[in-house]
């Protein structure tokens, strides 16, 4: 039908195919994918925010001097491991093995909320040691920074929760492994913000 | 914004039963108000968003002219001083955000998928979300009047400390920076929703470089909201965190910096300025070929300079900056790449006067508003490339030459740009045309009101009269030329209402007068391909694209020799609108729903926290019923996808469900 001229991705498209894309990735992933490079730029400008402001507390204490690595070692560590039970999510859904997926799902959630429990856990010792919320300005660079990708976690825990009761319902089964697929790239991309906010914020001395 | 939409399918259009499905059945349309509120169309959003846009274009123009009477003659008590910053704040805020960025969404909501051969948008319920999003923020930007103890006054720009308690008690610097992030999630969702609907939903043969140049600076456009976005989300949510819970971000007392908002902002208020500007360079790009009676000249060099526009408009921002000593280093690289940033610009104004070279031209009213477009684009690109040159950008910064320089740039590179679109594609959205002699008074009167109120400022400005105060003393020889830009201001503000009088005196003709057919302008864009106004359902048939321009060509033949025969009329070439059982989407009230819920959370925050709970459960709830409320209508499930594919189709209807935080997201 159409031209020798159009590009492949083109010429299989058929108007019936109510599936078909020009790029071959579904609507919903392309969208995620676009999704989540805002997302880069919105965590873009925290941390560079808190880079800025890391040193700023005029004698008070800093957030750089209470950071307890091996602690938050741990943490990422466990939230590391959630991407690893996501993707044998994913797998065991795309075998249509159900209860596999389900409970694969429901362990990178527990993995996650163990995660927020030890974000809380940082919070209220720091804040406990004199750090508040209001004490400088690093403190708030730092506290709004990983306030927010606790609340990135939190959301991707509210949506694997879902997805968990959707598959126990019997709505969600390997025909649609693709929405575990999209769920999870949200997932390890928080997680790849976590790594990156860990290396830069924790592991890297301060000057 | 994984949220799942049914793909549009041709049906067999057989009858479908009734199917009950509870409290989370589809609404269906029937012809009432209800059809506008839940309507997911990607045409009658695109008109709500034009229609709410006039409203706040009139809102904010008259916000302009009562800076103006302030200014008409010196040491003016008309205003306070404290009521100016209000008003000044305002009427730049409402020009940009709810009036210039919403306008240009109508025509990328109409226009994408018809310029595309698509028959809505990728996601439709995220589309009507957008809408209402937009307009619940805008409504609740403007409520301070009301509830905030007045406008913002800090500035459009908003630059702290003065944003802060000390200088803004009121809450009016509240408002703006929630109703900014409101309207800003509405952005957001709609860049990625239209984004994805170039990329994913083109007609068969229609590759990227057959779409039109509109569709293609619309492209570029939601690239830039959706990486722009963000970034002024954080500042936005810095100074609401500062102002509401006492963090320190721009507390310069308790070490802060103020310049960091200085640069968030511009890191977004820069490609904001080309967000602007590129829909209306898009817009002159199929105005101008079609009164030429020539393709467009160097189709590539203008996607790609409206790409490379794009790319560079990420590297000028502190072009804003430059007398608030970031340094020499930094004022150098940002000059030099101001000066680089108008080749591409220079590069398009040079293809659209080499597509009217030569042409047969007709100067209907959307061309002379396209030609002067690129006229007055010119003169404030020109003014624009003299602030890279950093010694004379600090002589002007904060003086009138900057309110002219932008003035130049936005209403006459933007919105004389979206007139020509909204003369142009008038007969296509309402089935008449506006009338040509009144367009054309409107046309001039415009003009002439534009250049005698920006024009004199250029002059003002380097005579050294500072922007954003309240009046200024007689003797310095300001008076004459701020009467005039005055009494310009006045004209300007006539000639929008002699607008409106034109749309209502068209409407009330167009009885009498011979219908404009599907293809008024002989143009050359798939969207004239089809009925005026078009159909429900868009194209009877997807059509099959086998060249740039396809549509002409489907009208017209080059002979061997180079000759131009006629092959067909646009009657007869035209698809005739009259396909019958075309599955559309469903409409839903969830998005409105969910648009209600977040000035509630804003008010909540401001007044009182208990409001947020409310607000929270409402758009909440929303997000989980828009995701359990059946795809499509249940006629559509019942020989819909899982009849033709199996296993791994993903668009199984309640494969939305993980999908439900990504809303949520938005509003981080």
């Amino acid at each position: 039908m159409a031209t020798a001229t159009a590009p492949a991705t083109d010429t299989h498209h058929d108007a019936h195919d109510p599936h078909a894309t020009n790029t071959g990735i579904s609507n919903n992933k392309l969208a995620m994918w676009l999704f989540l490079s805002t997302e880069c730029l919105l965590f873009g400008a925290l941390i560079s925010t808190y880079l800025i402001y890391k040193t700023r507390g005029s004698g008070e204490v800093l957030p750089t001097d209470l950071f307890d690595i091996p602690f938050t070692s741990v943490s990422s560590f466990v939230l590391l491991m959630s991407s690893l039970t996501m993707v044998l999510a994913l797998s065991a859904f795309g075998r249509n093995d159900l209860d596999r997926g389900k409970a694969w799902l429901l362990v990178t959630a527990m993995l996650g909320a163990v995660f927020m429990g030890g974000q809380a856990y940082e919070f209220t010792a720091f804040y406990e040691e004199g750090l508040g919320y209001t004490t400088n300005p690093a403190a708030s660079a730092f506290y709004t920074l990983t306030g927010f990708h606790g609340a990135h976690v939190s959301i991707g825990i509210i949506m694997l929760m879902s997805l968990w009761v959707a598959a126990n319902q019997g709505k969600l089964t390997g025909k649609n492994s693709e929405t575990v697929e999209i769920v999870g790239l949200y997932w390890h991309f928080v997680d790849l913000v976590w790594i990156f906010i860990f290396t830069v914020i924790y592991l890297i001395p301060p000057e | 914004m994984a949220i799942i939409e049914e793909p549009l399918a041709l049906t067999s259009g057989e009858q479908h039963a009734e199917r009950p499905l509870g409290v989370l059945t589809r609404p269906q349309a029937n012809g009432s108000w209800k059809d506008w509120v839940s309507t997911v169309d990607h045409k009658k959003i695109g008109i709500m968003y034009g229609v709410a846009a006039m409203f706040f274009f009139l809102l904010g123009g008259l916000e302009a002219l009562l800076i103006r009477t302030q200014l008409a003659f010196p040491e003016s008590g008309f205003l306070s001083a404290d009521v100016y910053n209000q008003i000044f704040t305002m009427h730049g805020v409402t020009m940009i955000f709810l009036f210039v960025m919403p306008f240009a969404a109508a025509f990328a909501n109409y226009l994408i998928p018809l310029q595309i051969g698509a028959r809505d948008v990728a996601f439709p319920r995220l589309n009507a979300l957008s809408f209402w999003v937009w307009l619940s923020g805008a409504i609740f930007l403007n409520t301070s009047w009301i509830v905030g103890g007045g406008g913002a006054d800090c500035g459009w720009f908003c630059y702290s400390p003065n944003s802060g308690i000390t200088f803004s008690p009121t809450n009016g610097v509240d408002f703006y920076a929630i109703g900014l992030l409101i309207t800003g999630i509405a952005s957001l969702v709609s860049a990625v929703n239209l984004a994805v609907t170039c990329l994913n939903m083109r007609a068969p043969g229609m590759s990227l470089f057959r779409m039109p140049v509109l569709t293609w600076m619309l492209l570029v456009t939601q690239f830039l909201l959706a990486f722009a976005l963000p970034v002024i989300t954080v500042a936005l949510l810095l100074l609401l965190f500062d102002r509401q819970f006492d963090s320190q971000f721009f507390d310069p007392e308790a070490g802060a910096d103020p310049l960091l908002w200085q640069h968030l902002f511009w890191i977004f208020g820069h490609p904001e300025v080309y967000i602007i500007i590129l829909p209306s360079f898009g817009i002159i790009s199929e105005v101008i070929p079609a009164f030429s009676r020539k393709p467009i000249f160097g189709y590539s060099f203008m996607v790609f300079s409206g790409i490379a526009i794009g790319f560079m408009g990420w590297g000028v921002w502190a072009h804003h900056m430059f007398v608030s000593g970031i340094g020499p280093i930094s004022v150098f690289a940002f000059s030099m790449a101001t000066m680089f940033i108008a080749v591409p610009t220079g590069v398009k104004i040079l293809n659209w006067l080499a597509t009217m070279w030569g042409g047969k031209l007709n100067f209907s009213t959307a061309m002379l508003f396209a030609v002067g477009t690129v006229t007055m684009f010119t003169i404030g690109g020109l003014s624009g490339v003299t602030h890279s040159l950093a010694p004379a950008d600090t002589q002007q910064t904060d003086t009138y030459y900057i309110v002219a320089h932008f003035h130049y740039v936005i209403f006459g590179g933007g919105v004389l740009g979206l007139f020509a679109g909204v003369y142009f594609w008038w007969p296509k959205v309402f089935g008449h045309l506006l009338d040509e002699r009144r367009g054309k008074i409107h046309f001039w009167a415009m003009l002439i009101g534009f250049n005698l109120t920006f024009g004199p400022m250029h002059v003002l400005g380097l005579q050294g009269m500072s922007r954003r105060i309240n009046t200024y003393s007689s003797g310095f020889g300001f008076e004459f030329w701020n009467l005039v830009a005055t009494i310009g201001s006045y004209i300007l503000g006539a000639s929008v209402l002699y607008f409106l009088w034109n749309v209502y005196m068209s409407k009330k003709d167009a009885p009498n007068l011979p219908a404009p057919g599907p293809d008024p302008w002989d143009a050359r864009s798939l969207e004239w391909s089809i009925p005026s106004p078009t159909p429900e359902h868009n194209f009877d048939e997807i059509p099959v694209i086998e060249s740039q321009d396809d549509w002409w060509f489907r009208k017209y033949n080059i002979e061997d020799d180079g000759s131009v025969v006629r092959i067909s009329s646009a009657e007869d070439a035209a698809q005739k609108g009259d396909a019958v059982g075309v599955h559309l989407p469903s409409p839903s009230f969830w998005p409105l729903v969910l648009a209600i819920g977040l000035p509630l959370i804003g008010y909540g925050l401001i007044f009182n926290l208990w409001l947020c709970v409310v607000g929270g459960l409402l758009t909440g709830g929303a997000i989980y019923a828009w995701v359990l409320e059946p795809v499509d209508d249940p006629d559509a499930g019942a020989h819909g996808h899982d009849d033709h594919h199996d296993g791994g189709d993903p668009d199984g209807e309640l494969a939305t469900v993980g999908a439900a935080g990504d809303d949520t997201e938005g509003e981080g």
